[in-house]
């Protein structure tokens, strides 16, 4: 299925999740934070959130800033 | 002399907050960090870059004990900045953020009107908001009302180093408002920040006027000394600007009088 993923089309399994997301693009999980069409997914809902087609994925992480 | 101060429910001791963008390299940055002896440290949410793995992470370099104060740069709506923020809280798993609404690319003055929006959103929620805003008294009254636990007004635009521009503009606001009121961007040098303290405000931001300093060490050693004794010369007490001399040694018992 395709998803946005940072702005750009990706394709993606069916089904995968978002901790599934994040093992495949070798991602550290603690790093990080996920937002899925425009709602945050919290970390405890990594393994449940199943991924959707035409979803909108943000990774974000911190980067220095003022 | 004990000297804390807070927000919400964040204790500090040190009155210097300093950003992590903008220095050379890590090691620099780090260095800077511990020569500031700043507790609360900014940063930026950003997209993480999936071409890059195993990137350095900026997390590695920041002193362990520093609070990390996120922020919303570069949003230029309330929905931005909101989204951001709760994103902000996801990886900090804190409540405090630096919420910033941009209303110009040029100024980078903040757009208050999305500013106040946001802030009633995420103070509802539950955040620690601290607006960077305008040296506007109306707007930080109007922050206050809307539920920020701080105001931070601009000394001049973010990065422009041409120090506090409006002190009045400044201590009005500190008579408007009850919140803690921080200056935020605009310092180039120490006796920015010292000014910026014997106005009466609680604390001082800044990133660049370290970061770009040709010594980022030192220059970070610099703004936390010049803080320290603008705080005690608010602290102190000045004399009042008089037009005429008057004179320290006595005028009487001269010789040859």
């Amino acid at each position: 299925m395709q998803v946005r993923l940072n702005g750009e089309l990706r394709e993606i399994p069916d089904g995968t999740t978002v901790s599934g997301l994040l093992v495949h693009l070798g991602v550290k999980a603690p790093r990080v934070a996920v937002e899925v069409n425009e709602t945050v997914v919290t970390k405890d809902r990594y393994e449940a959130h199943r991924l959707g087609p035409g979803d909108s994925i943000e990774i974000v992480a911190f980067v220095g800033g003022g | 002399m004990a000297d804390g101060w807070s927000i919400g429910k964040h204790a500090f001791t040190s009155r210097l907050l300093v950003g992590t963008g903008k220095y050379p390299d890590f090691p620099t940055m780090q260095r800077a960090l511990v020569a500031s002896g700043a507790e609360v440290v900014t940063v930026a949410v950003r997209r993480l870059d999936l071409s890059k793995k195993g990137a350095e992470s900026l997390l590695e370099w920041i002193p362990k004990g520093m609070k990390l104060l996120p922020n919303t740069a570069a949003c230029f709506t309330a929905d931005e900045a909101i989204r951001t923020a709760r994103l902000g809280r996801e990886l900090e798993m804190g409540d405090l953020v630096k919420l910033e609404v941009i209303g110009d690319r040029r100024t980078l003055f903040p757009d208050v009107e999305g500013l106040v929006e946001a802030s009633r959103v995420l103070a509802k929620e539950g955040f620690t908001v601290l607006p960077y805003t305008n040296d506007d008294p109306v707007t930080a009254k109007k922050l206050e009302d809307a539920g920020c636990a701080a105001v931070m007004p601009l000394g001049a635009p973010i990065g422009s180093g041409l120090g506090i521009r409006n002190p009045y503009n400044l201590r009005i606001i500190m008579e408007t408002v009850k919140i803690p009121v921080l200056v935020d961007a605009g310092v180039g040098t120490a006796s920015d920040a010292a000014l910026a303290m014997e106005l009466g405000a609680v604390a001082v931001l800044m990133n660049t006027a370290i970061a770009e300093a040709k010594d980022p060490v030192l220059m970070a050693e610099a703004m936390r000394a010049g803080v320290e004794a603008g705080r005690k010369a608010f602290l102190a007490g000045r004399i009042p600007m008089k037009l005429h001399a008057a004179a320290s040694s006595p005028m009487t018992g001269l010789i040859g009088t």
